[in-house]
């Protein structure tokens, strides 16, 4: 068990130092640099005045020097100045991801109590109608952009109410930031209900084939006692490793409804930083999210081998 | 004692099923929304294939005095803020969507393969090396990735799919190695090295052919993701650049700008990517449990 351990967290320390080149090079490959848009938005064509910008951001040294005081910095907990702001990386980054987390906390939430009965409901009634509509649902929340759901939810609440609730930068109080962010989380989380919803659904119907659910019934438990004392304990295995994965892909679906919704989240920062060729905050967020998915990938693993007793990693 | 049927068992089992067409009303009534995602992937296809005879005018044409006209008259669907026909630009946004989404899973698909059967069919230190580099790639999600590369690459309808393409050559890659592992110990590959055959010849002829279940079904959900990111993408301006029709452009910021004054601009495009990508699903689904019985569900 020690020995995995060492070997899984080394690992995903390669793993995170790989991502760590791959996006420094590739940022690298862009064409035109943040010294071009400030150039050409001032409206400026000197050719002195964008060297003179070049060299004081540190684009004209070598590309290794540049990846080593990156990465040096970042072993610090020094993450570079942001071009646009001028203001270090780290006061940039560090207040919006709280926003980001309670979001996609949110999101999950839903995705989860909206999901599971709901796949267990889908099982237990295998070939209604019942289970035919929600199949249906579910994989229409698999085919919806959320940006569009979000555009949706935008029209229906200009239509009703006249107007739309927008993110204030200092929510008065935890009900109303929660009644702000619970509309786009619950955009967010649709579509992670809809994969929650299909894999429970699945993983009960291969559960109650099995032996054990026929004695539960013929020892006389009532319904309600072997679809969700007997099966749904068994079948939320799998569920868990989804979960896992989709609480660190989230991120996808925060990138496009933080920006229709206007939510200052790191996921949105993240568009326009890219739009700005802001290098240092680009590669400390790809970094960050990373960071978040193979944290979580780990985790899931963890609690996998502690939910079921049958796994045991060898050394 | 119950009776077996055995007319009826072996009509419901398709046994005596014979001629495509016969074939095709078999699967259709076996697996009905199978049927329903196939028609609509079809008509997607074909929208994409004659936009321009659909299409009763330009995409690009712009009308100032059109602009924001309402769905009805001449603009079936309205016009946007240009005065371009949405109609005509959905019916053409169809072919943007097609080949993104069909060129970026073709073109992850090939390199997956590739990478894939190389990294299952060496072993060793390719293999290794390999799946540590698709570790590297799966740890940003789809559109995180697909984002990053687009911005690297410049706004263009290639760079976009291969910016999309890219992200999806580790998930192919993963399913060919696994597949590829347990054949490549099978009897018919030792029987084919056993003859002379050449290590390449026998991983494309006899290895390859044997991944394709799983990996059809694999294709099928890649392109309605291919299809979501792209149009992501180009809602976040970093995908397809005007002029080019692009639905998920078409919704972009100025379109939520729009959202009271002409809704049509938000529910149309949305429809069309919404549809089509549940089309895929459906047909991805039905695959499944034809090609790959063990996930039935």
């Amino acid at each position: 068990m020690g020995a995995y351990l060492v070997r899984r967290l080394l690992l995903m320390a390669l793993t995170l130092f790989g991502m760590s080149i791959l996006i420094f090079v590739m940022l690298r490959l862009v064409p035109g640099n943040i010294a071009d848009i400030l150039v050409d938005a001032a409206g400026i064509a000197d050719s002195k005045e964008k060297a003179k910008i070049t060299h004081e951001l540190g684009l004209d040294l070598p590309i290794i020097e540049q990846y080593g005081q990156w990465i040096g910095g970042l072993s610090r907990g020094d993450l570079g100045f942001a071009y646009v702001s001028e203001r270090p990386a780290i006061e940039e980054i560090a207040p919006r991801i709280p926003i980001s987390a309670k979001l996609a906390g949110m999101a999950l939430f839903f995705a989860i109590i909206i999901g599971v009965p709901f796949g267990v409901i889908s099982a237990v009634r295998q070939n209604t109608p019942l289970d035919y509509f929600l199949r249906v649902l579910s994989l229409s929340g698999l085919s919806l952009p959320s940006f569009w759901l979000g555009l949706l939810v935008l029209m229906a609440a200009v239509n009703w109410f006249g107007t739309i609730p927008i993110y204030s930068n200092e929510p008065r109080g935890l009900l109303q930031e929660f009644g702000l962010l619970a509309i786009p989380a619950a955009v967010v989380g649709f579509r992670s209900s809809a994969l929650i919803m299909r894999l429970t659904r699945s993983s009960m119907l291969e559960v109650m084939r099995q032996d054990y659910i026929r004695t539960a019934r013929s020892k006389g438990a009532s319904q309600m006692s072997v679809n969700y004392d007997h099966a749904l304990r068994n079948a939320l295995l799998p569920v868990v490793t989804v979960i896992g994965i989709e609480a660190a892909f989230l991120v996808g679906g925060l990138i496009v409804t933080e920006t229709v919704f206007n939510i200052p989240g790191v996921a949105r920062f993240l568009v326009e930083a890219i739009r700005w060729r802001d290098y240092p905050i680009v590669q400390n967020l790809v970094m960050l999210i990373a960071f978040v998915v193979v944290t979580v990938n780990f985790l899931v693993d963890m609690a996998y081998m502690a939910l079921d007793p049958r796994i045991k990693f060898a050394d | 004692m119950a009776v077996i049927n055995h007319d009826a068992e072996l009509a419901r089992a398709g046994a005596n099923v014979t001629g495509w067409w016969s074939r095709i009303l078999f699967f259709a009534r076996r697996y009905p929304l199978g049927a329903v995602g196939a028609v609509i992937v079809l008509v997607f296809v074909l929208t994409a294939v004659f936009a321009n005879v659909i299409a009763p005018m330009d995409p690009t044409t712009t009308d100032a005095k059109a602009s924001l006209a309402r769905p009805g008259g001449v603009f079936w669907l309205g016009a946007d803020f240009m005065g371009r026909d949405m109609y005509s630009r959905i019916v053409f946004g169809a072919r943007i969507s097609l080949a993104v989404g069909l060129g970026a899973t073709l073109a992850g698909g090939i390199l997956g393969v590739s990478i894939g059967l190389m990294s299952g069919y060496l072993g060793g230190t390719v293999d290794l090396l390999t799946q540590r580099l698709m570790d590297i790639m799966q740890s940003l999600p789809l559109l995180v990735m697909a984002l990053v590369m687009a911005a690297a690459l410049g706004p263009s309808l290639e760079n976009t799919i291969i910016a999309i393409a890219i992200p999806l050559v580790p998930s192919v890659a993963r399913v060919v190695r696994s597949s590829t592992l347990s054949l490549r110990e099978q009897p018919f590959v030792e029987a084919a090295r056993a003859v002379g055959m050449g290590e390449v010849r026998i991983a494309v002829r006899h290895v390859l052919p044997n991944t394709l279940a799983p990996l059809i079904v694999l294709g099928t959900a890649q392109l309605g993701s291919a299809i979501l990111v792209e149009a992501s993408l180009s809602f976040l301006g970093l995908g397809i650049p005007e002029p080019y029709p692009s639905w998920g452009r078409m919704l972009s910021e100025s379109a939520a700008e729009y959202v009271r004054t002409a809704p049509w601009l938000v529910i149309f495009p949305g429809v069309a990517i919404s549809m089509t990508v549940f089309g895929t699903n459906l047909l991805g689904d039905a695959l499944r449990d034809i090609l790959d019985p063990r996930q039935r569900s």
